[in-house]
């Protein structure tokens, strides 16, 4: 079995997403260990709000108002996936290596109102550790998988995609849709 | 509540942002949605913000960056625009080519006819390429294949290209 995949063993919560301007979303979050039982429960908790959200493909303990470098991921439903890894869950993660800058317009739970373009690499290789077992894992992939990567990546280090936006003409209002 | 619409045009210069952004702000105005970029050179800000100004007092504390004749500055009350849920789908339309009279009518007289709004809008011409960005919001009810087709043969006409595309954001 891929020791990216664990069975978390407990039952997630689905939490509240903050919104900016919450302070948790533009502060650089601390590591943390990944076998810790409240890193687990947390990376259950994560998962589980995500489920519920619709159209949400990554969830990162911030968003959550939790300062710790944790987040999952699932792009496996999404149109402009080609390698997926299915949902997963990274602690202490970092991009190893990264190539092909595409861009392509963002949007984020927490920030609801407004969607950006930004470049992201398109060709990703990134490190973590997975909860509960701890194992260090070399996620490689591509595509919207990647882009999703970087944004998660990017919450645990205090950054939003509006300090990524590709120029000041790249921030869009977002219409309300019914 | 009223706001206010502030625009600012004219001769650019360092710190005409800066200038107009303190003198609101020593009036308690609070600086809401605002939009600048320049137009052929020429410096072209618009600025809504809300407080407790009359347009003439506001007209009276930026007049320190009209006297010496190169902005013009025009304020005016608003109305608070009601935030409108849209049920239609958002659309980028780019148009480029040979510049020539006529093209940004005609390629909107296309959208328009279809009940489409233009959300924000771009154009530049540089040389003798002219671009067109646009965003657009279409009702769901429009047939956009069949507007994408209209589009195309008035950009055929024109000697222009057209692209129509979905503008739609990737939530992450
Ligand atoms: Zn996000």
């Amino acid at each position: 079995m891929n020791p990216l995949h664990v069975d978390l063993g407990v039952t997630g919560s689905v939490l509240d997403v903050v919104r900016a301007p919450a302070g948790v979303l533009s502060t650089p979050s601390p590591p943390v260990d990944p076998t810790a039982p409240e890193v687990v429960q947390l990376a259950a908790d994560l998962v589980a709000t995500m489920r519920v959200s619709p159209g949400c493909v990554g969830l990162a303990a911030p968003q959550v108002g939790v300062a710790a470098q944790v987040f999952c991921v699932d792009v496996s439903a999404h149109p402009k996936t080609r390698t997926s890894h299915g949902t997963f869950v990274l602690c202490n993660a970092e991009v190893v290596e990264a190539s092909r800058n595409e861009r392509a317009r963002e949007g984020c739970m927490s920030v609801p109102d407004l969607t950006g373009d930004v470049k992201r690499a398109t060709r990703l290789v990134v490190r973590g550790r997975v909860p509960l077992t701890g194992a260090e894992v070399t996620v490689t992939t591509d595509a919207f998988e990647a882009r999703a990567l970087q944004h998660e990546i990017d919450h645990c280090a205090g950054l939003l995609f509006l300090d990524r936006v590709a120029g000041a003409h790249a921030l869009h209002q977002r219409q309300t849709y019914l | 509540m009223t706001s206010l619409a502030i625009t600012v045009l004219g001769h650019d210069r360092p710190g005409i942002i800066a200038e107009t952004t303190a003198r609101l702000a020593d009036l308690g105005l609070n600086l809401e949605d605002s939009s600048m970029t320049r137009l052929r050179g020429h410096f072209a800000m618009t600025l809504v913000c809300a407080g407790p100004a009359e347009p003439s007092d506001v007209e009276a504390a930026l007049s320190g960056l009209t006297s010496d004749g190169t902005l013009s500055i025009s304020v005016l009350a608003v109305p608070e625009e009601p935030a409108v849920a849209s049920t239609g789908t958002p659309w980028l339309l780019t148009v480029h080519g040979a510049d020539r009279p006529g093209i940004v009518s005609s390629v909107v007289a296309e959208v328009a006819a279809v009940g489409g709004n233009i959300t924000d809008l771009t154009t530049r011409l540089t040389g003798d390429l002219y671009v067109l960005v646009a965003e657009l919001d279409l009702p769901s009810d429009v047939d956009v294949a069949a507007l994408d087709a209209a589009i195309d043969d008035v950009a055929a006409r024109l000697g222009v290209g057209a692209t129509l595309r979905r503008a739609e954001a990737d939530d992450l």
